[in-house]
């Protein structure tokens, strides 16, 4: 298969490097947009929950920083694998950069959780819940993943090493997520993905799908930023980037 | 194909033999964790049967941590791995054999001797047989696992403590249906879903595991 022109430019780090610098900020600036609507709409314009009181309100965090915990994961796992495959430095670049980012809103949802546990079940941390655990395990993941990096001194050797890694990883997270969920259930079901429509209500959930909008955007944002910083540190030598510097100085 | 296979585990095996220590080591590690747990809980009977199982399974897990630092260490430190990698011999078939004999000398004393402390737990004897059940079908994915960690760090000079956080997260099905065959055999209950569960995890660990260890075997010789 012919490849279209345009794909190969990915490939090259200078070109990789202006168009995240040009894409950056406008999506920065769109997930703040939506970030700010959503949590105008979350923290004024729903209603309280008739069981929860105002307490429900952190759903609006704890659910998208949920999502993205898991969608970095297998970005992170497609990335790496691209560049193990093909030996794309760049691929490797945004599998790196993804990491901390991935573990932070794991951390994020796991807090949240706590958060948000301690007035609905009366406890902080709950270790007999499945999410909880598999929010937890998917943090060990990530640490795992950069503690592996961490141990090697040679770039390319971390890259590909951890590459392997990451595939292993995101093989294993469905079978993870599943097993703690058939292990023991506590967690409430699923609100928005069910078969027979949402069993929440549109005022509650208009700003819920705006925040996972504005908070895919935030990611993407996070990622554009920390992979110019990556692409940075892994060309410091080169022509193009001294130039760069150069120029606008 | 199948010569190759029966060669290099034949080997690991005999080196096995000569080194004994080196795995009997992991299984007094085992016992001794084992003998810990009630010493540090308060004596009462009732408690021990209830935590036993996860007790014994955890401490099978650690155990079996301190034997595959060496999986792979001495043949990449003398060179072999790389005049294996070299020779026509398919890899992956070599993969397969030294996890095998890995399996041998660490996975099936395991599998005869958790049951037997198990029994000084009071675990009634009909879930003895289905914790050995579960421990045959747990325990080989535990040793593709355990070369996973070990193909990945073995170029690092000191591997151990980081194999853990690799490997313990991945393990987590392994835990809960193996842990949750043996209360339910204790408890009565048909436990035919949780076995078939490990099995299903196996056949999916033997299947794809030795790929990612070649992968990471090579990377780990460039």
């Amino acid at each position: 298969m012919k490849l279209p022109r345009w794909f190969h430019r990915f490939g090259s780090p200078p070109y990789v490097y202006a168009l995240a610098g040009t894409l950056g900020p406008w999506i920065g600036g769109i997930a703040v947009v939506l970030i700010a609507a959503g949590t105008f709409g979350g923290l004024v314009l729903a209603p309280p929950d008739y069981l929860q009181g105002d307490s429900f309100r952190i759903i609006y965090i704890h659910v998208p920083s949920a999502y993205i915990s898991m969608m970095a994961y297998v970005i992170l796992a497609v990335a790496a694998a691209i560049g193990f495959i093909w030996h794309l430095k760049l691929a490797h670049a945004v599998a790196v950069s993804i990491a901390p980012i991935g573990a932070s809103f794991t951390f994020l949802a796991l807090a949240t959780g706590a958060i948000w546990g301690k007035p609905t079940w009366g406890t902080f941390w709950q270790w007999t819940d499945p999410r909880m655990m598999f929010e937890l395990l998917l943090l060990f993941l990530y640490l795992g993943y950069m503690a592996l990096r961490a141990a090697f001194e040679d770039r390319d050797k971390a890259d590909r090493v951890s590459a392997i890694l990451g595939v292993v990883g995101v093989v294993n997270v469905p079978i993870i997520h599943y097993s703690v969920i058939w292990w023991n259930s506590l967690h409430q079901g699923p609100t928005i993905s069910r078969l027979d429509g949402p069993t929440i209500t549109m005022d509650m959930l208009a700003p819920l799908l705006i925040m996972i909008v504005g908070f895919t955007f935030c990611f993407a944002w996070l990622l554009l930023s920390r992979l110019q910083g990556e692409i940075v540190e892994r060309e410091y030598a080169a022509r193009w980037l001294r130039e760069l510097v150069g120029e606008s100085r | 194909m199948v010569d190759i296979f029966l060669t290099i585990m034949g080997r690991d095996l005999k080196l096995a033999y000569r080194r004994w220590s080196e795995f009997a080591n992991p299984l007094l590690f085992f016992v001794i964790v084992a003998s810990l747990f009630p010493l540090a809980l308060s004596p009462g009977q009732a408690l021990l049967q209830s935590i036993g199982t996860g007790v014994l399974w955890v401490a099978a897990l650690l155990s079996s941590l301190l034997a595959l630092e060496g999986l792979f260490r001495g043949d990449f430190e003398d060179g072999s791995m790389e005049q294996i990698l070299l020779s026509p011999a398919p890899f992956g078939t070599v993969v397969i054999a030294k996890i095998a004999a890995h399996w041998i000398v660490s996975g099936i004393p395991l599998i005869v001797l958790v049951p037997v402390v198990a029994l000084s737990f009071q675990l009634p004897g009909e879930a003895l047989a289905t914790l050995a059940a579960a421990l045959l079908l747990a325990t080989p994915t535990l040793s593709v696992l355990s070369a996973i960690g070990a193909a990945l760090t073995v170029s690092l000079k000191s591997g151990g403590s980081i194999i853990g956080l690799l490997i313990l997260p991945l393990c987590s099905p392994m835990l809960i249906f193996g842990t949750r065959a043996t209360d339910m055999a204790a408890n009565g209950e048909p436990v035919a879903a949780p076995l078939y569960l490990l099995a299903a995890l196996a056949v999916f660990a033997i299947s794809l595991g030795p790929l990612a260890v070649a992968a990471a075997l090579r990377v780990g010789l460039e």
